[in-house]
């Protein structure tokens, strides 16, 4: 926040200094589309375009072969009776809120530990953020033998801890999202990074006043470091939230949506549809259906987020 | 400790004296030995998949799936690597994933670098704009343009080939531009003012100023783009359809689907994937730590 003031201070400063019409103007501009014609170009081919051609296509019929046939809302009517749509809507939110909230918690949780200024903090660091670095199928292969019922490391520490009938995980219909659930914290080290760097910006006299107003340790958590760390924690909701739908390709890997369906979540259905059955209208609607969903829980949050996210600046009578 | 605990200590010795201040003294020490049992704890869970991954690549085959199931493998077999980089064309795989990983890097070094540099530096109607459109690109899950995209490189013919896999690099990834811009926002601008002065144009500002002040940020987009690129399954998946332009990824799909009891060559294989990324890792931790505080988001 203070960055992008002091951002907007300085743009300011240099308008004086450099005329903001007449030919040197122009010139700048013509060199500001110039610079950023890759992007722009990329844009309308790789994000515009599709996201109205999708739009189009959503109310066709179209399996690759021949032309598509216009069928208007059809793919849409179709929509709110698939089961399968309705199954992947609702496995995809409990993967996306258990994996978000799971995952915050944790996140957060190591990086207050860290943050006690233990020895071995980089140490510790590298060992929690290491497996968010390391994705793609080399870890969906390692998950997948250890959530072997039989020969798995999960069940067998599980039995040594005196658990006689340890889940079958990823071949149990009530398991398997709990385990994708489970698998995907062990990726949370990359918003303890996130988190770490900001409650390491926390300014230490924060604190200092804190205590000589009398207050202990929970005190200064809930006065303090909550309401400080909360827009890098809402901002990490929402992404994180947008990336779990990506996590698609992994259970793709892992168990293409199954056992009877208890893991098809939204991506791996509309993949299923366009690259499996070629029913491209069908994705096509899917996409705009979850584009929409996507824009709405954005809206949804940023507006829930007024409520309890603290943004430094806002607060009338700050005296510092 | 912190300073705000000293002064805590202070107030409390003053207030009430010796006898408060052993307590204290012991329910610190107490708190620090509950924060460092949960570091331990917490770490050994974190490494102890890889320990895991790394004793089955090692195993004979007949201990993969022994029960109960055991940490240290009897014998080291470390033919296992290699007889399961051989079984399929690993070495093509490899090849591959090296061109479009490179190609990858270097498309979004320069694209990325130019485009951000216009948005941190030059002045435009629209600007913001645009850039707000960079930030809404950030939210858009792959499933929403997934199929047109296929449909494009499909109608030019480009699917099984790698160009799939290439070319949108060379148009900017909104993530590498947003950290970019974030890093030239924070050189000082009389840099560029003096260079104005002297008579330089804004391309030798670009090159000459700001891209030798940002080697730290290219170097965190470089490596971001490459552990991404390594790990993509998604894209291969979609449009490479002959063996000899499998991936590493695809490959290791690949192998699975035909061995799935090979478990320790499995492993094997997989660590000599993840390898090239576990190097980067550690070499440069330093930059995935700045990357992720200049923007506060990780990479993806």
């Amino acid at each position: 926040m203070l960055q992008q003031e002091a951002n907007t201070a300085q743009i300011g400063q240099v308008a004086r200094v450099r005329p903001r019409f007449g030919p040197q103007a122009r010139h700048e501009e013509r060199m500001f589309y110039l610079f950023i014609s890759p992007w722009l170009i990329g844009f309308i081919l790789f994000w515009a375009g599709p996201i109205i051609a999708s739009f189009v296509l959503s109310f066709t019929n179209w399996n690759l072969l021949g032309d598509p046939q216009w069928v208007g809302f059809a793919n849409y009517t179709k929509m709110s009776t698939d089961k399968f749509f309705a199954i992947a809507l609702v496995n995809t939110l409990y993967y996306g809120i258990g994996s978000v909230i799971l995952g915050v918690a944790v996140a957060f949780m190591l990086a207050l530990l860290l943050n006690q200024k233990v020895y071995g903090q980089a140490m510790f660091r590298t060992v929690f953020y290491l497996p968010s670095v390391v994705s793609g199928i080399a870890v969906a292969l390692l998950w997948l033998n250890i959530f072997n019922p039989d020969f798995g490391l999960l069940n067998q520490l599980l039995r040594n801890l005196g658990v006689e009938n340890p889940p079958g995980w990823l071949v149990s219909p009530q398991w398997a999202m709990p385990a994708l659930i489970i698998m995907s914290v062990w990726g949370a080290g990359g918003s303890m990074v996130i988190y770490l760097a900001g409650l390491q910006s926390i300014p230490e006299h924060l604190y200092e006043a804190a205590a000589i107003d009398g207050a202990g340790r929970w005190t200064k958590f809930w006065v303090i470091t909550v309401p400080m760390m909360s827009p890098v924690i809402f901002f990490n909701l929402i992404t994180g939230f947008i990336g779990s739908l990506q996590a698609f390709v992994q259970i793709l890997v892992m168990t293409d949506g199954g056992p009877a369906n208890a893991t098809l979540v939204y991506g791996l259905y509309l993949y299923r549809n366009a690259f499996r059955l070629f029913q491209m209208g069908y994705a096509s609607a899917l996409s705009w259906a979850l584009f929409i969903v996507i824009i709405t829980i954005t809206v949804i949050q940023f507006a829930l987020a007024k409520r309890w996210v603290y943004y430094e600046g806002e607060v009338p009578g700050r005296t510092s | 400790m912190s300073t705000s605990d000293q002064t805590v200590n202070a107030v409390a010795q003053i207030d009430t004296g010796a006898r408060s201040k052993r307590r204290k003294r012991n329910s610190e020490l107490l708190q620090r030995i509950f924060i460092y049992g949960l570091l331990l704890a917490g770490s050994i869970t974190f490494i102890l998949p890889f320990l895991w991954m790394l004793s089955t690549s090692l195993k004979p085959s007949q201990e993969v799936f022994t029960y109960p199931p055991n940490l240290i493998p009897s014998r080291i077999v470390w033919q296992n690597y290699i007889d399961g980089w051989t079984i399929l064309p690993f070495n093509t795989f490899l090849k591959n994933s090296l061109i479009v990983t490179i190609a990858n890097v270097v498309g979004n070094l320069l694209s990325c670098s130019v485009v951000a540099f216009g948005f941190a530096r030059l002045r435009a109607r629209g600007r913001e704009f645009l850039f707000v459109l960079v930030l809404a690109t950030l939210m858009i899950p792959r499933e929403v343009t997934i199929v047109p995209t296929f449909l494009l490189f499909s109608k030019t013919g480009l699917v099984n080939t790698l160009w799939p896999l290439i070319l949108p690099a060379w148009f900017g990834y909104p993530f590498f531009i947003f950290l970019l811009r974030q890093f030239f926002m924070s050189i000082p601008r009389d840099l560029d003012e003096a260079a104005r002065m002297d008579g330089a144009s804004i391309w030798q500002i670009f090159t000459r100023i700001i891209l030798p002040l940002s080697r730290p940020a290219l170097a965190t987009v470089a490596i971001f783009a490459f552990i991404g690129n390594w790990n993509n399954l998604l894209d291969p998946l979609i449009y490479i359809r002959s063996q000899e332009l499998y991936t590493l990824a695809l490959g290791l799909n690949l192998f699975r689907g035909q061995n799935f009891t090979a478990y320790n060559q499995l492993m094997a294989v997989s660590i000599l994937t993840i390898m090239p990324v576990l190097v980067v890792f550690f070499v440069a931790q330093k930059l995935f730590v700045q990357g992720v505080a200049l923007t506060g988001m990780g990479g993806r």
